[in-house]
């Protein structure tokens, strides 16, 4: 409650400004940017990227980091879209196969690292090759298909047109940042990610709770594949490259620190739109991709910086009071 | 020494930060003098010694070094006039060797203006053995003539970082150096030492600021005392005109401590509720046995290294044991155990207050409430697990209030807070959790004199409610004062226990030394002086 409801509304706020002054910046330069369509498709791509960022806020605050959603969340797609276009299994059987697929790998993520106590860098890197090597095997390299069986995971809402898939999103940040902010368990990763030798000096097992953070950013993952799944209706094993890099720039410009213990679900999501409608936007001006990559990187790059400033900042008000 | 002009003269020194920390602040420190300052935490004696060194500048107020105008803008100023600086705060590189910490601002440079006549270089290597052989010369300054320089610094003890901090300085053209609680984390014969280099340094002409709390040590080491309260000096004088209750007096404007009550003591109810049996681990302690008793502060002394802190951990289960078990009265000690995690001590009762509040015991960027009921989150929170501050506040609130702990809102950090209350917010913790037997690693550690009386307090008030109490200190005034029963470690096993009423200060310190008469295996070392 304490600490991250006084500090929250501040960053939030500032990065609701920055996607606000974005939204005005696109619309003022493009014609067809401030419309229903574009908020609209906009909206409806990001699921995916969504669940797994949040997944990613709870990974980096206890200082760890998960490089292996990408290719996670291509084989846990994989992994439905296989049991759905070749075996014809159902729907309420596939979606939960392909979550407990992302369980599965989060769960030997989290083990080994906290376990054996080996980087989280390293054990996912690791994974990152695993799932991307199970995602080809799963599918024979080759995309499937799956059309209409992906259901209500395709399925848009009458009248306001974003998908189902969109408002789960939107309930799991929403879930996400009050286990954060409300709940014993977001109080250890918070703690765990500030100094977890004290909390466990404090009684309190670090390792359990580290697999549980893992776990859950693997199952959230799943359920980013699954996402995946019913947007493109298809599912390939070449999905998510890159998308660990994706994640991690959305959470860092919600102001997640990289070494732990500071962080919110809610800003991660400002995060993920930021870079949603930078993307879109720079698209719709006819930027070229390599220059969108170029901006994207720049804007990373300074969104930490402005943080790093902040934190400085308000480091030194405190060291004033301190003395 | 009035005579002569001051080497270091301060006046009208102001330093505003959100708060006036420092207050038209006059000091003279002359040339050969040990100087000391004593105040509590907050007094101002690290903002001034922050300015002197050129870490902060001050609003306004002038110094004069030497005659000149002094008003560093940086370390580095100050440095290159001559005045140097060892901190509270170890600022080693752990993972570099003993002799590259030594000699770290010398390698590198070939040739410079300021630097020593010997630098561990020849040309643009380093010399690793130049470099052996100067530190060497250094490390039998402060007595540490058994370590290797090769070794990296992570391995040593914390007394001996300390030391190894002093020697680093000690090459160095200095005509000020400022002394910031050096002896913290040092034992007695490692005191020893210091004093004795800074007797060599007064000898040399050279003046020296010296921060401690601990007054036995002023009144040894020191010239003349200044007293700091609320960023003024209130008093100067030679060491020799003051005693401790007016020193507590100027500094705090409250009572002096109360003295340790033998008749009382021993009304209280005394018996076992836990014993050490044969416990051991591999290299650092073996065959320690003794009772923890209710109703009793059992004093664990002995020098650092010795391997107390090591014992301490094992009975929490912050490390394990390789052999040996606990005993507990609870099942009529039938049962072994040994505790391989925290958790499992903390289920039979056991707590500890570590050593180092900073590193091991509090989440300082969380609040004073989040840190007392770390460990607690489940008396706090429903059936599902969400928080109830309510709940949250009713656990912590009752301990800000018996330890009088200070701080300005409610989300305010820890680590914002003087060493003194954050120690208090993890002795707060502890409470909180009403366990019967708890354990404290220097309960004291870098605290002013008035929170060691309210930690004094509290330990006392443990024992009187039946608590079982330990407490391992490296101040054995503190241990004569408060112990109930004394154990001694010496070299990793127990030397001997003493009963409060035959313990001297003499019998602690020759226990101390019992096992080290050999060669030693263990780091801690010591000179027979």
């Amino acid at each position: 409650m304490r600490l991250d409801t006084v500090r929250l509304p501040w960053n939030s706020i500032g990065l609701l400004a920055v996607l606000l002054a974005l939204v005005l910046l696109f619309s003022v330069l493009s014609n067809y940017f401030f419309s229903a369509l574009t908020f609209r498709t906009l909206l409806n791509q990001i699921p995916a990227l969504t669940v797994i960022a949040v997944g990613m806020t709870y990974v980096l605050l206890i200082a760890g980091i998960d490089l292996s959603v990408g290719s996670v969340m291509a084989l846990c797609a994989a992994v439905a879209g296989v049991l759905l276009a070749q075996f014809g299994w159902s729907l309420w059987l596939a979606v939960p196969a392909a979550m407990l697929t992302g369980l599965a790998c989060g769960a030997l993520n989290g083990y080994i690292s906290a376990r054996w106590r080996i980087s989280s860098f390293v054990v996912t890197l690791g994974m990152l090759e695993i799932a991307r090597g199970g995602a080809y095997l799963v599918t024979d390299s080759q995309t499937q298909y799956v059309g209409n069986a992906v259901g209500i995971f395709g399925a848009t809402l009458p009248g306001l047109g974003v998908s189902i898939s969109l408002i789960i999103a939107l309930l799991v940040v929403l879930a996400a940042q009050f286990v954060l902010v409300k709940t014993v368990f977001g109080r250890y990763m918070v703690a765990i990610g500030t100094n977890e030798e004290a909390v466990r000096l404090s009684g309190i097992n670090p390792i359990r709770y580290k697999i549980m953070v893992f776990v859950l950013a693997g199952l959230l993952t799943g359920l980013g594949g699954v996402f995946q799944l019913g947007y493109l209706q298809s599912a390939d094993p070449n999905a998510g490259l890159g998308l660990e890099l994706s994640a991690i720039a959305a959470v860092v410009i919600g102001g997640t620190s990289l070494s732990g213990g500071r962080g919110s679900v809610i800003n991660s999501f400002l995060g993920v739109l930021i870079i949603a409608v930078m993307q879109t936007g720079l698209a719709q001006l006819g930027v070229s991709e390599p220059s969108k990559r170029i901006i994207t990187g720049v804007v990373i790059v300074a969104a930490v910086v402005f943080d790093v400033y902040r934190e400085k900042f308000s480091f030194i008000n405190a060291g004033k009071k301190l003395s | 020494m009035e005579k002569t002009n001051p080497l270091l003269s301060i006046r009208g020194l102001n330093k505003q930060f959100t708060v006036a920390v420092l207050q038209d602040l006059d000091l003279q420190c002359y040339a050969g003098e040990v100087h000391a300052l004593m105040g509590s935490n907050g007094a101002g004696k690290s903002t001034l010694c922050n300015i002197i060194s050129g870490v902060l500048t001050a609003n306004s107020g002038d110094m004069e070094f030497d005659g000149r105008p002094h008003a560093p803008e940086s370390l580095l100023e100050a440095e290159a006039a001559g005045i140097y600086m060892v901190m509270q705060e170890l600022n080693l590189f752990p993972t570099l060797s003993v002799a590259e910490n030594l000699f770290f601002k010398q390698l590198g440079v070939v040739r410079g203006e300021n630097t020593p006549q010997k630098t561990p270089m020849s040309g643009l290597l380093v010399d690793h053995g130049a470099l052996r052989e100067q530190s060497y010369e250094l490390l039998a300054r402060v007595g540490l003539n058994n370590i290797d320089p090769a070794m990296p610094v992570s391995e040593l003890g914390l007394g001996q970082q300390q030391l190894l901090e002093i020697a680093r300085v000690l090459h160095y053209p200095l005509r000020l150096l400022i002394l910031d609680e050096p002896t913290a984390a040092l034992t007695d014969p490692q005191i020893e030492l210091l004093f004795e280099q800074i007797n060599m340094l007064r000898e040399r002409g050279c003046s020296v600021v010296y921060i401690s709390h601990r007054m036995d040590e002023i009144r040894r080491v020191a010239d003349r005392v200044s007293v700091l309260r609320d960023g003024r000096c209130v008093a100067t004088q030679p060491v020799t005109d003051i005693d401790v209750d007016s020193l507590i007096h100027l500094m705090a404007g409250e009572g002096a401590a109360t003295e340790r009550s033998l008749a009382d003591s021993a009304k209280r109810n005394r018996h076992t509720v836990m014993r050490v049996e044969h416990l051991a681990r591999e290299g650092v302690f073996r065959d320690v046995s003794f009772e923890i008793r209710a109703g009793e502060i059992l004093g664990i002394g002995g020098l650092i290294g010795s391997g107390r802190t090591e014992v301490m951990r094992c009975l929490f289960g912050a490390d394990k044991a390789d052999s040996g078990c606990l005993r507990f009265a609870r099942d009529n000690f039938d049962q072994r155990h040994i505790h391989d995690c925290p958790q499992n001590a903390i289920a039979n009762g056991v707590g500890l207050v570590v050593e180092d509040r900073k590193a091991q015991g509090l989440l300082l960027r969380a609040p004073v409430a989040d840190n007392i009921v770390l460990g607690q989150e489940r008396r706090i929170s429903s059936a599902l697990c969400v928080l109830s501050s309510a709940r949250e506040a009713e656990l912590a609130e009752p301990y800000v209030t018996l330890l009088n702990i200070k701080y300005d809102s409610q989300q305010q950090a820890v680590g914002q807070l003087s060493g003194g209350n954050q120690q208090k917010v993890l002795i707060a913790r502890w409470l909180s959790m009403e366990l019967p037997i708890l354990l404290f690693d220097e309960p004291t550690r870098g605290v002013d004199a008035r929170t060691k009386q309210a930690i004094h307090r509290v330990l006392r008030d443990l024992v009187a409610a039946g608590n079982a109490v330990v407490m391992v200190s490296s101040e054995t005034q503190e241990l004569l004062t408060l112990s109930d029963r004394l154990i001694v470690m010496s070299n990793g096993r127990i030397a001997a226990e003493i009963s409060a009423e035959e313990a001297t200060q003499e019998r602690i310190l020759r226990a101390s030394f019992r096992y080290y008469n050999d060669v030693g295996t263990s780091g801690a070392r010591i000179d027979a002086t």
